[in-house]
């Protein structure tokens, strides 16, 4: 069960701004934190929580295939991401390195930031405790979701291989 | 029910007779592609793993072409990370500055993707060799890790939108416009998750060079590929340089699409992207006279023959040299460049300060792209960049001055 704060931000938010290119030179999980969000809300790295979790509109991510963006999301201490929708190569990469994420377009309109959130990532129930709504989105199908709990693709594959 | 021509080709790569919008499955790759800002990530994951082999070193391609020729220490450190990986497991594709391109146009010309293909890259914009009739996707670092570690990687099979297209270009509109007015259509999520089937009678109008920066910029519109069906000048394009048989693959009559886009080729105008989003689109016309700093012509969506002052691979480069485009483009006040993505992410070369504005004929015009937050790219075709070139400011191509036409046409031949 994930708890946090949550950090609310718009449509097409682009890995552009979720990390920008002229910080690639540097992918350390760390490093990228330090700029995660800067072009967008250059508060953000400064003020984030760990255990603070990120809500977005519709096509979060899209843009460009740097796993950076997911990567440096997790490093900044954000434990999950709920938005309405996700741009495709940013859904693979989240699920990839075991990164949960959940597409859930009632939460995301609903929440505001600020808002004290619960997640279950196994059953997708988003509980707002601020408001005292509560959402569900869509689990991962059992294959996407055994990836997630390996850890990521490369665990997973390893296992597989070992059997 | 019939499947799509991505169907197809992810079913012959998955030993599935069918597949079905909506299926996971698991599909056997002919090529793993990675650059140098996103291949070191991939070996990182790839020897954390405890993997110590690659499943193929003739199916691997590394191009380092983001940061190069390196623009600092961090860089180089990431190139010589994957130039040590590629030389340890005796990649063969390995291109390192001076054979390098940038990717999307050197697979093609080198020959190393073909019809048929099931492609990864961990780069956005390996969708561009759909244009070849191969189903190919960008993907990330950790996509790429598996991928060569196993030579297989999971797929979603997507539904998908079926565009029509019909008629002639005018002159002076080529394939970015065709791009740039179907995600101003759709939206830049208006193919999500989707293949976006290019077809009809209008795909045989189409040079490869226009189908190249079509599919390009699918992931613009958010899609998992762009694919065209494959014919003659598919066929005379890939002759001689293909290393492998092309295997067509055609959409069954009956497939199922989700939406049908119909395009007429001879209505359309030079476009533009407005700042921030590739779908906010207008007319060249529209737009014109707008005061601008900066024009590059290149990228991995525009930097072919036709598109000049960053050639995107050595023999683009060779060829414009041989045919005095360089030469034209250097007395005409351009800076040419070695092949570099450099300026379209805002890596290196013709970054940009607060406050201007330029016009590119790259791909994305995202909020500091190019530079600084509060710069502005305006995305546009080669004729509409060489004409603004000329003009100082936004201009269509066949109003600008005499000269701007001269460096237009030397852009569009």
């Amino acid at each position: 069960m994930i708890r946090g704060k949550v950090w609310k931000f718009g449509d097409h938010v682009d890995t552009d701004v979720i990390i920008p290119a002229r910080y690639l030179n540097a992918p350390e999980p760390s490093e990228l934190a330090k700029h995660c969000m800067e072009d967008i809300d250059s508060s953000f790295a400064g003020a984030v929580q760990a255990g603070d979790i990120m809500v977005g509109g519709w096509n979060f991510g899209c843009g460009s295939s740097r796993e950076h963006a997911p990567v440096a999301i997790q490093a900044s201490g954000i434990t999950c991401v709920i938005a309405a929708s996700f741009a495709r190569i940013f859904y693979r990469n989240s699920i990839n390195i075991g990164f949960p994420i959940l597409e859930c377009p009632e939460a995301s309109e609903a929440i505001r930031a600020g808002d004290i959130v619960t997640v279950d990532t196994e059953t997708g129930k988003i509980t707002d405790e601020t408001t005292g709504q509560v959402f569900e989105a869509k689990p991962f199908p059992p294959f996407i979701q055994k990836i997630v709990e390996s850890g990521g693709l490369l665990p997973y594959l390893k296992e597989k291989q070992g059997k | 029910m019939g499947m799509t021509m991505t169907q197809k080709i992810l079913a012959a790569h998955a030993g599935l007779p069918e597949v079905h919008a909506g299926d996971l499955i698991e599909a056997r790759l002919d090529i793993v592609l990675g650059n140098d800002v996103t291949t070191p990530v991939a070996i990182g994951v790839f020897e954390k793993a405890g993997f110590t082999e690659v499943f193929d070193k003739d199916k691997i391609v590394i191009a380092l072409d983001h940061y190069t020729p390196c623009k600092d220490i961090k860089s180089a450190e990431l190139c010589k990370t994957s130039r040590d990986f590629a030389v340890k497991h005796k990649i063969s594709h390995f291109y390192d500055v001076g054979t390098v391109g940038i990717e999307h146009a050197l697979l093609p010309e080198q020959g190393i993707v073909g019809p048929g293909d099931c492609i990864i890259g961990a780069d956005s914009h390996t969708c561009t060799y759909g244009a070849l009739g191969a189903f190919s996707t960008g993907v990330g670092s950790t996509d790429m890790a598996a991928g060569m570690a196993s030579g297989l990687n999971w797929f979603k099979v997507p539904p998908a939108i079926k565009v029509e297209l019909k008629g002639k270009l005018q002159p002076f509109v080529s394939g970015k416009d065709v791009i740039l007015h179907l995600i101003g259509e759709i939206g830049v999520d208006g193919a999500l998750y989707k293949s976006l089937e290019f077809a009809g009678e209008g795909v045989a109008e189409l040079s490869m060079d226009d189908r190249f920066t079509i599919s390009n910029m699918a992931i613009e519109a958010g899609g998992k590929n762009g694919i065209f069906p494959v014919d003659g000048k598919t066929m005379e394009y890939v002759k001689g340089r293909f290393e492998r048989e092309p295997v067509v693959f055609e959409a069954d009559a009956d497939a199922e699409y989700e939406r049908v886009v119909t395009i007429d080729l001879s209505e359309l105008k030079p476009t533009v992207s407005m700042p921030h989003l590739p779908s906010n689109t207008k007319t060249a016309e529209e737009v014109a006279g707008l005061h601008i700093d900066q024009v590059v012509i290149g990228s991995c969506t525009n930097g072919r023959i036709r598109c000049i002052v960053i050639p995107a691979t050595q023999e683009i480069y060779l060829k414009c040299i041989e045919e005095g485009i360089v030469k034209a483009f250097v007395e005409a006040g351009c800076a040419v460049s070695a092949p570099t993505c450099g300026p379209c992410l805002g890596g290196h070369m013709g970054v940009m300060a607060a406050g201007e504005r330029a016009v590119a004929t790259t791909n994305r015009n995202f909020v500091g792209r190019m530079g600084h937050t509060e710069s502005e790219v305006i995305l546009a075709s080669p004729a509409v960049a060489a004409a603004s070139a000329v003009a100082g400011c936004v201009a269509v191509p066949d109003a600008a001055e005499l000269e701007a036409e001269e460096v237009c046409h030397l852009a569009q031949d």
